[in-house]
């Protein structure tokens, strides 16, 4: 009984694999029919790199112990980041909710929430060769910025980044439910990006916050979502402590609020007649 | 032991009301008053396995709504649904991989791939092997007629294609539910036949129980045997289809061929005249008087051809549906 039960479970865990694996086929397909928009996404994403060339010039950066060289390898690695944490769920989730996508999704036995998880995943997999390419020319053009994180930063920086993803879609993830009450919830994303853009570290590092600032930021998610992964990426040591205890919760958190969120959606979904 | 069993089923929506205009819009937003529409009024009905059955009434009598409480996609306000066993709001795994659900008016495939990307996801996602994935494409889509359109985007695909991959899509983990509501909305004759008899081989090779929705008569003529009738949301027949004729429709059509031209006011009193022509004409004449009308009509007019049938069943639903007949 108790292995049978085990053998169903394992089984099912592999099954989300071969889900995910079909997935990321189609999803990888999907990408290059759409490649032209990808192109433009993932130049739409260089906010840092404009961010850099407004501080580049800037004497303040000292002030919060930054130089030049390495306040470019944060916003790169920022820019990279964020290529990579990129999340659209509410607009996926508000489309298939008014093509009628959801009710057919609901009748098939693995639970949504891991379509969308993995056909991001599988899409951002598809931006890589793109980011690479831009890389390359940024530091074509200005080798004085180039360097290599060495392999163990590398690897600890892509379980950040990922972490970070995971975060970002679980935020979004509860906000899409939204879209199950109005039929205008993707605007809603935009109340997202306010804290996302100050909190994060998009627009400066933290240190060039006030202390208090930058107190109150690392206590909200937003942080661990871009700060976090870039400055693990740029290989520079953190002039504060960085609480992952905080990511943890969070993280903990927001999933167990994503399954009720989840379960009130779809009960309203169903009241409104699927 | 029956495989669908409904009793006392109702649903009611609450939709909320909203005043137009801006106070109108400013009141809603505080306080809302709900007007509760009965979409299903406490129907039941038990369906065994292996069984096709119609499920059919006029626009908005509840037939939609009762498939998406069959396939648990809505709670019902009262009553006990039991779908093989299983309370389909659970919408338990074993269930879920048991039944189908195909929309007519909604598509589950990606539209910018071919189907065969989107079969494959379905392939996965119901824990069907690779192997058998393809065993499968291959089965349905020689039952169904697809060939190289499985590989075409689905966006350049024409409605009856898309509709027979979206079938073939919906039957890849070989339910043994069909919930099918309009599979032939807006599908041309040729198309509507193949649908047809892919769903009667399919009901064949799996003794798959099907119910069936659809607002073209001929599908329900060629495949069920036994239909449901629901009007503003309650059952109104269940039975054969041969005999909701003879108890909706108390005439019979008799078409009769004559020799010569005749005067058709001579025929007045033998039946209504549904149509007329030189030497041929229509009657709708009843039952109970048909072999004596018969006899006089033969003994009095010099008669070619004589044919007799039901009237279409079109005319009887449409006649049920407009509730001329009580
Ligand atoms: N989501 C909903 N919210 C409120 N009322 C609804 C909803 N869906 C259906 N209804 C109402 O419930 C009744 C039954 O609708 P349903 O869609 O079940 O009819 P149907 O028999 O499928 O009709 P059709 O032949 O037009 O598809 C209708 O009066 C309809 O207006
Ligand atoms: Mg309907």
């Amino acid at each position: 009984m108790f292995k049978k039960l085990f053998t169903k479970k394992r089984s099912r865990i592999f099954n989300l694999y071969r889900v995910f694996r079909a997935l990321f086929i189609s999803q990888y397909a999907l990408m290059v029919e759409y490649r032209a928009e990808i192109a433009l996404w993932a130049i739409s994403g260089t906010l840092p790199l404009i961010m850099l060339s407004l501080w580049s010039n800037s004497q303040a950066i000292y002030s919060f112990g930054y130089n030049p060289i390495n306040l470019a390898h944060y916003f790169i690695s920022a820019f990279v980041v964020r290529q990579f944490t990129a999340v659209w769920v509410m607009v996926s989730l508000e489309e298939d909710n008014l093509e009628g996508k959801i009710s057919p999704y609901l009748l098939q036995p693995v639970p949504p929430i891991f379509r969308y998880l993995f056909s991001h995943i599988s899409e951002q997999f598809s931006r890589l060769p793109l980011v690479l390419l831009m890389i390359f020319l940024l530091f074509l053009f200005k080798p004085n910025y180039f360097w290599l994180p060495n392999i163990g930063s590398l690897i600890i920086s892509i379980g950040t980044i990922f972490i970070a993803f995971l975060l970002r879609f679980l935020i979004h993830w509860i906000f899409a439910m939204i879209c199950f009450f109005t039929d205008k919830a993707s605007s809603l994303e935009r109340l997202l990006l306010i804290p996302y853009l100050f909190l994060s570290g998009m627009i400066a590092p933290l240190e060039a916050y006030p202390e208090q600032i930058k107190q109150f930021a690392l206590l909200t998610p937003f942080p661990y979502i871009l700060y976090l992964p870039s400055k693990m990426l740029s290989s520079q040591s953190f002039n504060q402590t960085i609480n992952i205890e905080v990511l943890f919760i969070w993280i903990v958190v927001l999933s167990i609020v994503s399954v009720f969120t989840w379960r009130i959606g779809v009960k309203h979904y169903s009241a409104m007649g699927a | 032991m029956p495989v669908i069993r409904v009793k006392d089923l109702s649903k009611e929506y609450l939709v909320a009301d909203k005043q137009p205009g801006l106070i109108g819009t400013f009141r809603h937003f505080f306080s809302r008053e709900y007007t509760s529409i009965k979409a299903v009024e406490s129907i039941g009905f038990n369906i065994d396995r292996g069984e096709i059955v119609g499920f059919i009434g006029p626009n908005g009598a509840g037939k939609t709504t009762t498939l998406k409480m069959l396939c648990g996609l809505i709670h019902p306000t009262s009553g006990v649904v039991n779908v093989s066993g299983n309370i389909p709001s659970l919408r338990k795994y074993k269930f879920l991989k048991d039944i189908t659900l195909v929309m007519g008016q909604k598509q589950q495939l990606i539209w910018d791939l071919p189907p065969i990307d989107s079969l494959k996801v379905n392939a996965a996602v119901y824990g069907i092997p690779d192997k058998e994935a393809s065993y499968r494409i291959q089965e349905l889509a020689l039952m169904l007629d697809l060939k190289e359109e499985l590989n075409r985007p689905v966006r350049k695909l024409s409605l009856g294609q898309r509709m027979k991959a979206e079938l073939l899509a919906s039957l890849l983990h070989r339910p043994s539910i069909l919930f099918l509501d309009e599979p032939t909305l807006g599908l041309d004759v040729n198309s509507q036949l193949r649908v047809r008899d892919f769903l009667y081989n399919y009901n064949q090779k799996y003794q798959a129980t099907i119910i069936l929705t659809s607002h073209y008569m001929a599908d329900i003529t060629s495949l069920c045997k036994r239909i449901l009738v629901i009007d503003k949301g309650q059952l109104f027949y269940d039975g054969p289809l041969a005999k909701l004729t003879q108890q909706f429709s108390p005439s019979r059509l008799v078409r009769l061929e004559f020799n010569e031209q005749i005067n058709f006011s001579l025929l007045k009193h033998y039946g209504k005249i549904i149509k007329q022509d030189n030497y041929s004409v229509k009657l709708l004449i009843n039952r109970n008087d048909l072999p004596q009308k018969i006899n006089n009509l033969l003994n009095n007019f010099s008669i070619r051809d004589l044919e007799i049938a039901d009237p279409p069943i079109e005319e009887i639903i449409s006649k049920i549906y407009s509730n001329k007949i009580e």
